[in-house]
């Protein structure tokens, strides 16, 4: 038996979340006394696996697999979890593997929660704590298939290190058709996501105007955070639907979320809710934001926001 | 072109969670409900297809009789016709499990669901019926064009986009962007009128086990009162975010 975590890599590189979802893994291994066995695909340097805690590391190097392909990427991961005799999957809540995790499901006949902020409350029935209602509310669920799923959250249990002696496989796997093509990708390169960001910038329609963007893209550049909006600013066509946060857009998890001329909606909150520190600019006195956050200031962006940036500027050298 | 689209029931986005029971159930006691506004979006490319192409549109649901009147809305939005299951809808394996007992006997072209619910935010409906029914799926779908029998999709993913296709059949797991805000449908009068005289059939759901029970809830600690900073001392905000939140 063990417990199979999937450290997602890209580039021939592990992502963030990879680290976090092996430390839960290692932090569950401990509570259930089992191995912790890593999955992945194309990686060079594993150094990262040992220092943060996995017994088993397996490896499946195949160019056929460059490019992230859900149902072949499943199929591997279920052959490797029943090689395994894996009772706990454990994957993170990236967009690429939100995608895989339902077909995962039905590979191995097993359930799955997604939006795990913490470890299990009991082990045996395992009852998990994920967020619902768009985190308005958490929920305790009980997951009784022989074989269970769970998506952790982002940044909801931290990366830890935890030095540990590993024995590495290289996996061959016959690999499945997949019919599905991909045409192109693009992605913007050299850009914090919102997905793996500690810090998120958010503009609403406090900023008047697209022209203004230079504020909020200049603040999160100072930060290194990403770029964020709320609904109406990405409805006018002020910002791409992507930057889009909320219960209706992307939720946001990050460390530190500034939220730059938005009312706080409660739409908006639902979204951003799970980020660790909230702060708010907005000249309304009035504004619901002000309940969420956890510091505010009451002030005009356009005098706020430049003085952040210059003295930020001044702080960070 | 068939097309069905599957519906959730949600509670408005406005709506305050409450549990009562010993916080073991959701208080639904004053709960406006809407079409899950991912389902929406998917529901209203259907239409697209329906007016552009001459698809069919099937909406279905498993609920209770109480999701009736969010199966007649997306009737008056344009659905040609909505299927009931007539089930608590306990957890996505038992909810994709039904819809997939409907697809084997109907031959769909297209399957649209949300990515997911924005009550439970299971995100399973649709992947898990790709892998019951075999068929090609693409979640986080910002974009979909079909031409003769095959699909282009725009798949959503952290930081870009990847286009993809495929052959019909597919399911879509439909999100915000598939469709512009300003083209989502509002029934007019005509449209509540014909609904009235379009089918919704009530079907016996299957037997089948869901895979998790949701023992408790739980609602987030209240928050501390906010902490202002003078507008004019900046300087004091990047000491509290540096010293005390330590994020900075
Ligand atoms: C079904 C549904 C789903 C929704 N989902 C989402 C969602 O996912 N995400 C989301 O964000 N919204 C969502 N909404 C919309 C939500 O209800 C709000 O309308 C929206 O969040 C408001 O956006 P905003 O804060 O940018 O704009 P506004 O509400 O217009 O707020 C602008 C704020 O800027 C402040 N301001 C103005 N000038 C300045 C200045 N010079 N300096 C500082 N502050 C200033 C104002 O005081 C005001 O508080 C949803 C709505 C519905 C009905």
């Amino acid at each position: 038996m063990s417990i199979l975590v999937y450290t997602e890599s890209e580039n021939n590189n592990f992502k963030k979340n990879a680290l976090e979802v092996l430390s839960y893994g290692k932090a569950l291994s401990k509570i259930m006394n089992e191995k912790v066995v890593c999955v992945s695909f194309n990686i060079d340097n594993t150094e990262d696996l040992s220092l943060h805690g996995a017994d088993k590391s397996i490896i499946i190097n195949d160019t056929s697999l460059a490019d992230f392909k859900a149902k072949t990427y499943s199929n591997c991961i279920s052959k490797i979890a029943k090689k395994e005799k894996s009772k706990i999957i454990i994957l993170s809540s990236s967009a690429d593997c939100r995608y895989l995790a339902p077909l995962l499901a039905v590979e191995l006949d097993s359930s799955y929660s997604p939006n795990v902020v913490d470890l299990p409350k009991s082990s045996n029935p395992l009852v998990v704590k994920r967020t619902c209602f768009t985190n308005k509310a958490f929920s305790f669920s009980e997951l009784n298939s022989e074989i269970n799923i769970i998506g952790l959250s982002n940044n909801a249990f931290g990366v830890h290190e935890n030095q540990s002696e590993t024995t590495f496989e290289n996996e061959k796997i016959e690999l499945i058709e997949d019919t599905i093509k991909i045409n192109s990708t693009e992605k913007i390169t050299g850009k914090v996501t919102i997905a793996d960001a500690d810090i998120v910038i958010s503009g609403g329609r406090g900023l008047k105007g697209p022209e203004n963007w230079h504020l909020i893209e200049d603040l999160a550049e100072v930060l290194g955070a990403a770029t964020a909006c709320s609904k109406p600013v990405s409805d006018m066509g002020w910002r791409p639907h992507s930057e889009h946060v909320g219960q209706t857009g992307k939720p946001v998890a990050s460390n530190l979320y500034i939220a730059i001329g938005v009312s706080g909606a409660i739409q908006h909150i639902a979204g951003i809710n799970s980020s660790k520190v909230k702060v708010v600019v907005n000249n309304d006195p009035e504004a619901p934001f002000f309940k969420a956050a956890d510091y505010g200031v009451i002030g005009d962006a356009f005098e706020v926001v430049p003085k952040l940036i210059k003295k930020l500027k001044a702080f960070k050298n | 072109m068939n097309i069905l689209v599957c519906i959730s029931n949600v509670p408005d986005t406005t709506t305050k969670i409450n549990f009562i029971n010993n916080d073991s159930e959701f208080d639904t006691n004053g709960v406006q409900y809407i079409i899950n506004p991912n389902d929406e979006f998917g529901l209203t490319r259907a239409i697209w297809f329906q007016q552009k192409k001459g698809a069919k549109v099937t909406v279905l649901t498993v609920g209770e009789s109480s999701c009736e009147p969010i199966m007649r809305k997306c009737l008056a939005i344009g659905a040609d016709k909505a299927i009931r299951i007539d089930a608590i809808p306990t957890d996505g394996f038992f909810v994709a499990n039904q819809v997939s007992e409907i697809c084997k006997k109907n031959n769909y072209d297209l399957i649209i669901a949300g990515r997911e619910s924005i009550d439970y935010n299971g995100g399973m409906v649709p992947g898990i019926l790709a892998g019951l029914l075999n068929y090609n799926f693409v979640t986080n779908c910002i974009q979909l064009e079909i031409d003769q029998n095959i699909a282009v999709a725009s798949r959503e993913i952290d930081g870009g986009k990847e286009i993809l296709s495929s052959k019909l059949p597919i399911i879509i797991g439909a999100q915000k962007g598939l469709v512009e805000e300003k083209d989502l449908i509002i029934p007019n009068m005509r449209g509540i009128m014909q609904a009235r005289q379009k089918p919704l059939d009530v079907i016996r759901p299957i037997n089948i086990q869901a895979k998790s029970i949701i023992k408790s809830f739980e609602k987030p600690k209240p928050k501390g009162e906010v902490k202002l900073v003078p507008s004019d001392n900046v300087d004091e905000l990047i000491n509290l975010l540096h010293n005390e939140a330590k994020v900075i």
